[in-house]
């Protein structure tokens, strides 16, 4: 009896197909990304079960970490260079070409304004290594009133989300929220996790 | 697919006229696949999915006037955030009203708001955390607010001597 012969097949696969769906796929993430900003704290935000989505844009954060540090931030490029132009203006200080850059970079800083120069010179991998003090909210001397003063200068159509950690002491929520009066900002947002509503 | 040299040494063509071999222009595309594949997991994991939510606060305008809104003492509800996550509350105005304590449960804080927003009408709440309360307290207040409907409620921070009395001895 012959034997029967199995035709043997190729083990190739036309990878053709797939790499123009890999390809696609890597084209549709790239258009789409947006970098996660590095941010200098971790912070737990509480929950709520508001479903209001914060703008992608315009958005001045401030940041209350656990231990009552108040960190601040603008965001856009553009809009922290005209920000740094502003403050310093007001203080007198210059800033070099470098520091302004290493600024316009900086998505959220905890530094008073006089150690912002050293701040911004220190180079980026220790900057963000850095201890930072948080930036002064104490009615004598409050930065924070004047960052957000400028911030709106910069662009006015800045949005305030205050991003605090839950075990964060009242107190300082307390004078943020009192500053952002004093400012005439009534209306801001709070950046809280997802819960699912309960029935009731 | 490595098919460049394919049509040399087969078996069957063996005795066959020597031709002049004809390179296949089929490439192997494994390794592109890979290295898009690795390129689409990197931006997958570095994009923000999730745009974080937000809770919007409208706190009143300053008043220059030193004008208040009064609301009806039987509408009111005070709730009082305290340390360890303690809430006091009251209906009533602070120096007749009785306080009682509950805690941010679901059958203690949620049960009695949906019991007087129940039996009472355009019901007012007020929120006043102390100085020993934390931000998740806050948060957690106004939270309760929007699961249960109160529309009027407010967030301030001055305290009557009265109520300062009351929490220290509950």
């Amino acid at each position: 009896m012959p034997k029967v012969k199995v035709p043997r097949k190729s083990t190739n696969i036309d990878m053709t197909a797939m790499c123009d769906v890999s390809f696609l796929l890597l084209t549709f993430f790239m258009l789409t990304t947006k970098f996660k900003a590095d941010e200098p704290v971790v912070v737990q935000t509480p929950k709520s079960i508001s479903e209001i989505k914060l703008p992608d844009n315009d958005i001045m954060s401030i940041t209350v970490t656990k231990d009552g540090k108040v960190y601040y931030g603008v965001d856009g490029k553009f809009n922290r260079e005209k920000l740094l132009q502003k403050i310093s203006a007001k203080y007198n200080i210059s800033f070099t070409e470098e520091e302004q850059y290493a600024f316009s970079l900086t998505s959220a800083f905890g530094v008073p304004i006089t150690k912002l120069k050293t701040f911004l010179d220190m180079p980026a991998e220790v900057r963000k290594d850095a201890v930072q003090p948080g930036i002064p909210i104490d009615s004598t001397n409050n930065e924070l009133g004047v960052w957000i003063i400028n911030g709106r200068l910069a662009n006015p159509n800045y949005r305030i989300a205050i991003r605090g950690d839950g075990d964060c002491p009242y107190t300082v929520i307390k004078r943020v929220i009192a500053t952002l009066q004093e400012k005439n900002v009534n209306k801001f947002n709070l950046i809280t996790n997802l819960e699912v509503r309960p029935k009731i | 697919m490595a098919e460049l040299d394919t049509s040399q040494g087969g078996g069957h063509k063996k005795g066959k006229k020597k031709r002049s071999k004809k390179a296949s222009t089929r490439v192997d595309l494994t390794p592109m696949v890979d290295l898009a594949f690795l390129l689409v997991t990197f931006f997958m994991m570095t994009t923000t999915f999730s745009k974080p939510q937000t809770m919007e606060i409208n706190m009143p305008v300053k008043s220059t006037t030193g004008e208040t809104s009064d609301t009806k003492a039987s509408q009111t509800m005070t709730l009082i955030l305290g340390e360890n996550d303690k809430v006091f509350w009251f209906k009533g105005t602070p120096d007749t009203a009785n306080f009682s304590t509950t805690d941010y449960s679901p059958n203690g804080l949620r049960r009695i708001l949906i019991d007087i927003n129940k039996s009472t009408k355009d019901l007012t709440c007020i929120i006043k955390p102390t100085d020993k309360s934390n931000y998740r307290n806050m948060v957690d207040a106004l939270d309760e607010m929007s699961i249960i409907g109160i529309k009027r409620y407010a967030l301030v921070s001055d305290f009557a001597p009265d109520e300062k009395e009351k929490i220290k001895n509950l």
